[in-house]
Formats: structure tokens, C-alpha cells, sequence
């Protein structure tokens, strides 16, 4: 096996005396203290994330816009310099390659990808935009990356920064200092609160995170990072989302701008299934018998497999097991999860499950 | 980690508690630990009988789904109903209230004691 990678606060976890596992090729702290106190800590205070194995994409050059708005699905035109965006990466088929955050700045564009499809997003990058005067860099090495995330994250960072963070809206960034290091403060998460993404320094991470714990924030893992999205509705490479699901079906629609006037890859197909009808559909549940459904169960109504589950949990915050899962388009209000050969009632609910009191 | 003297053990981390021909059967401290907060007990009828060494229930953590193997073979005549409403006495008392179901034995079992019991572990990390 190939030796594992570690993130550069590897020590801190290790001081810390988190568990850690194999994730995407890194070895990353699943836990600190329990999932269920970390989600609970994300939810009413704040916790502290290292997604360090993120990787970290930069299209420089006079075609970089032009590369970008090929290859993602939104409209990158009207993000403004200071703006970040989620969207798609989509094969021609309307598949999807990974899902990703796009943020324009001064001179050029940062695409964040999945750390678990790194190579294949920058060989995918690099083969559609050959006859374009971009260069494609792959910069994950050169960045940590840690997410501050609860109701408390703002007044925490802002003892730690220069930076005015009330003026940065959801999905806006600034350069600025954090503990006195260079950061790319983004207002993003992955959790369904407010937040802080920390862009810094390799060298400079330990001592940003140890500031920020020592100020309170409580560690938190990948563990909770996943209780958390799930329970805010958010979509995980490789769960919800993979090269034979398209992000119509994924229920992401809002990050497809399918009039956009600069084509990217997948735009007909994914028009032509929006005309045609959707060939499956996400959507979210909660179990009515006992058992908790998990990524891969079968689906069924009346004994007949229609769709799988992509992801299901207890959730800490509703105390309930819930679930997403991919269905046949027909499928309405109630159906079964096979859970170890029993057959469990589920019904439909809104996603997301949980959402935050914006006060 | 904790390994009461008094009880016996198996390598799929069971520990098993014999008064007579009942053994109660739960899931050790250090089981407890490797799978994290506890949040779903499957458990099995009361008549339901089962071999050693056949799975009769699972627990789930928030993240991984642990299969419960019978250390002795038998009948189950009682289970843990309050682990339906509160799992997480497995992680705060696992060799009390976290007890998990009770068999009237058939047969004879091949258990290890508290001492070969820490070897396995040991050996695991």
C-alpha cells in the first residue's frame, strides 16, 4: 500500500488525541472527543475542521476565463472579483466529474476540488483546454486549508483577523491576516452554518489552528464534517454524486446555467434531459421502522428495486435516522429500505433536513 | 481500557457473563471505544436461538455497522429493551447496562479469560 499522506496540522490531531483514518489518501482525523459532540459543538458553537487534503486548482493566463467557463457548469461570467461559487464538472454525457467551488480573484481562477478526485480533475482540466492560452496549476500542496463553522465562528475569528468579517457576505472572500499569516478568508462551509474557509500557508497552519482552538473552537472531524453536510442536504463526491449521475438528478440544478452562452461540456445533454425528463431523482427521507439507512441499501415499493440510498445516518441534530437517495422519477411519497434483508418503511421529506434559525 | 477478571471473552470483542445455564452478553470497553457513540442496537426475539459464533444483532455508530456474534449457542430469553430508546449505555457502561441480550446456553463455549483476552487486543494495535 502507498504510504499515507498527512496534512501539516497532523501533529496537532495527533496532540489531540484524534483517531485517525485512510481518507482520499491522507491520514485525517475522524473523530476528536465523539461525532455526536462535535456535530452538536458545529450546530450551537463552533468547530474547527482541517480539510488540508482539498485540492486546489489555479487557471492563470488570457483564456482562463474562457477554460473555466468550459468546464464548469455555472456562468462564472457574473461571479464578480471577491465571489466564490458552487458548481458542476461535467463529462459530455452530463455525468459528473466532481463538484467544486470556483473563486474569482484579481488575476485569475481557484477551483477547490474533492481531494478523492484530484488527479482525474486536473487531467480533465488539462486535456479540454488544450487549444486555449491557459495554464492549469496544481497548487494542493501548497495550501492548508481549515473551516471554521457554527454561530460562533464569526465573533471567534474575528479576535484572530484584521479583516472586517461582517463585511464578507455567504460565498465572498478577502485576502487578509489570520494570527499574522497570509489567508483567503472565504464566508463557505460545508456544514449548513455560518462559517469561515481559512485558505493558508502550509507553515503558517499550525499556528492558525492553534489560535483558533485556544480561543475555543472545538476540534472536529470528518466524522461530524459528514453528519453535518447530510444534514443540511449538501451532495458528497462519490455518495450522491458520481460520472453516471448527472447534477439535475442530484437535485444541484441552482449551480447549472444551462443558457449560459459560453458552452461547457455536458450543457446539451443536460438540456436535453431537462426537456425530456430526469431519468432519477434525489430525495431526502426519514425511516419509519427501526434501522438506520446506509449509502448503497437497496430501495424498493412493492418488492421492486427503484433507486438506492447515497447516504444515511442517525442524525445527532433531529435525533432520527434519515437518508438521500437516487429514484426512479415515479417513485412518490413512501417507499422501503432494505437494511440487512428487512424491508423498512421510509417516507419523503424536504431537504434539507436541517436548517439553521438565520434570526 | 477495562477487562473485568470475572468475565469471559471472545475475539470478536463479546463478553459474556455465565450465572448457571444463562450467560448475558454485551460488547467490551474496548469496542465500545474502536466504534464511537453508539446509536442503534439491533436486537434479536426473545425464543430466538442461535449458534456460537452466529451473528444475532448488530450495533451501529454514527459511521460503521458492527455485527454481534453469539459466543455460546442458545435461546435468547431476555433482551435489552432500553438500548432501543438509549444505545449509548453501550458506550457509558458497557459491562452493566449496556448488557445486551441474555441466553440460556446449549453446549459448551470456547472462551478466552480477561488475561488472553487483553492479548488479543494487544496484538490488534
Amino acid at each position: 500500500m502507498a504510504e499515507l499522506r498527512r496534512t501539516p496540522l497532523y501533529d496537532e490531531h495527533k496532540d489531540l488525541g484524534a483517531r485517525l483514518v485512510d481518507f482520499a489518501g491522507y491520514e485525517m482525523p475522524v473523530q476528536y472527543s465523539g461525532i455526536k459532540a462535535e456535530h452538536e459543538a458545529v450546530r450551537t458553537h463552533a468547530g474547527l475542521f482541517d480539510v488540508s487534503h482539498m485540492g486546489e486548482a489555479v487557471f492563470r493566463g488570457p483564456d482562463a476565463e474562457a477554460a473555466v467557463q468550459r468546464l464548469v457548469t455555472r456562468d462564472v461570467s457574473r461571479l464578480d472579483v471577491g465571489q466564490a461559487g458552487y458548481s458542476v464538472v461535467c463529462y459530455e454525457d452530463g455525468g459528473t466529474v466532481d463538484d467544486v467551488i470556483v473563486y474569482r480573484r484579481e488575476d485569475d481562477f481557484l477551483i477547490v476540488v474533492n481531494a478523492s478526485n484530484r488527479e482525474k480533475d486536473l487531467a480533465h482540466f488539462r486535456e479540454n483546454t488544450e487549444d486555449l492560452d491557459v495554464e492549469v496549476d496544481d497548487e494542493s500542496d501548497d495550501w492548508a486549508l481549515l473551516a471554521l463553522q457554527g454561530p460562533e465562528a464569526g465573533q471567534l475569528l474575528q479576535g484572530a483577523t484584521d479583516a472586517e468579517l461582517s463585511d464578507i457576505k455567504p460565498f465572498r472572500f478577502v485576502e487578509g491576516e489570520v494570527a499574522g499569516a497570509g489567508a483567503l478568508i472565504s464566508r463557505t462551509g460545508y456544514t449548513g452554518e455560518d462559517g469561515f474557509e481559512l485558505y493558508v500557508r502550509p507553515d503558517d497552519a499550525p499556528r492558525i489552528w492553534r489560535t483558533l482552538i485556544e480561543a475555543g473552537a472545538v476540534p472536529a472531524g470528518l466524522g461530524a464534517r459528514d453528519t453535518l453536510r447530510l444534514e443540511a442536504g449538501l451532495c458528497l463526491y462519490g455518495n450522491e454524486l458520481d460520472p453516471e449521475t448527472t447534477p439535475l438528478e442530484a437535485g444541484i440544478g441552482f449551480a447549472v446555467h444551462l443558457d449560459k452562452e459560453q458552452e461547457f461540456i455536458g450543457q446539451a445533454a443536460l438540456k436535453d434531459e431537462k426537456e425530456n425528463g430526469l431519468r432519477k431523482k434525489l430525495v431526502g427521507f426519514e425511516m419509519e421502522g427501526r434501522g438506520i439507512a446506509r449509502h448503497d441499501h437497496e430501495v424498493t415499493v412493492d418488492d421492486e428495486t427503484v433507486g438506492h440510498v447515497t447516504s444515511g445516518t442517525k442524525s445527532p441534530t433531529l435525533d432520527r435516522a434519515i437518508g438521500l437517495a437516487l429514484v426512479d422519477p415515479g417513485v412518490e411519497d413512501r417507499f422501503e429500505v432494505v437494511i440487512r434483508s428487512n424491508s423498512v418503511p421510509a417516507k419523503t421529506v424536504p431537504i434539507p433536513f436541517y436548517k439553521r434559525d438565520r434570526g | 481500557m477495562s477487562v473485568p477478571e470475572d468475565l469471559q471473552y471472545t475475539k470478536s470483542h463479546e463478553w459474556v457473563r455465565t450465572e448457571g445455564d444463562t450467560a448475558t452478553i454485551g460488547i467490551t470497553d474496548h469496542a465500545q471505544e474502536e466504534l464511537g457513540d453508539v446509536v442503534f442496537v439491533e436486537l434479536p426475539d426473545e425464543g430466538d436461538t442461535f449458534d456460537a459464533g452466529e451473528s444475532f444483532g448488530t450495533v451501529e455508530s454514527v459511521k460503521a455497522v458492527s455485527d454481534l456474534y453469539a459466543p455460546v449457542g442458545g435461546e435468547v430469553v431476555e433482551v435489552n429493551s432500553a438500548l432501543e430508546d438509549a444505545p449509548e449505555k453501550i458506550n457509558e457502561d458497557p459491562y452493566g447496562e449496556g448488557w445486551i441480550v441474555k441466553l440460556r446456553t446449549s453446549g459448551e463455549a470456547d472462551l478466552l479469560s480477561a488475561e488472553e483476552y487483553e492479548k488479543v487486543v494487544e496484538e490488534e494495535l
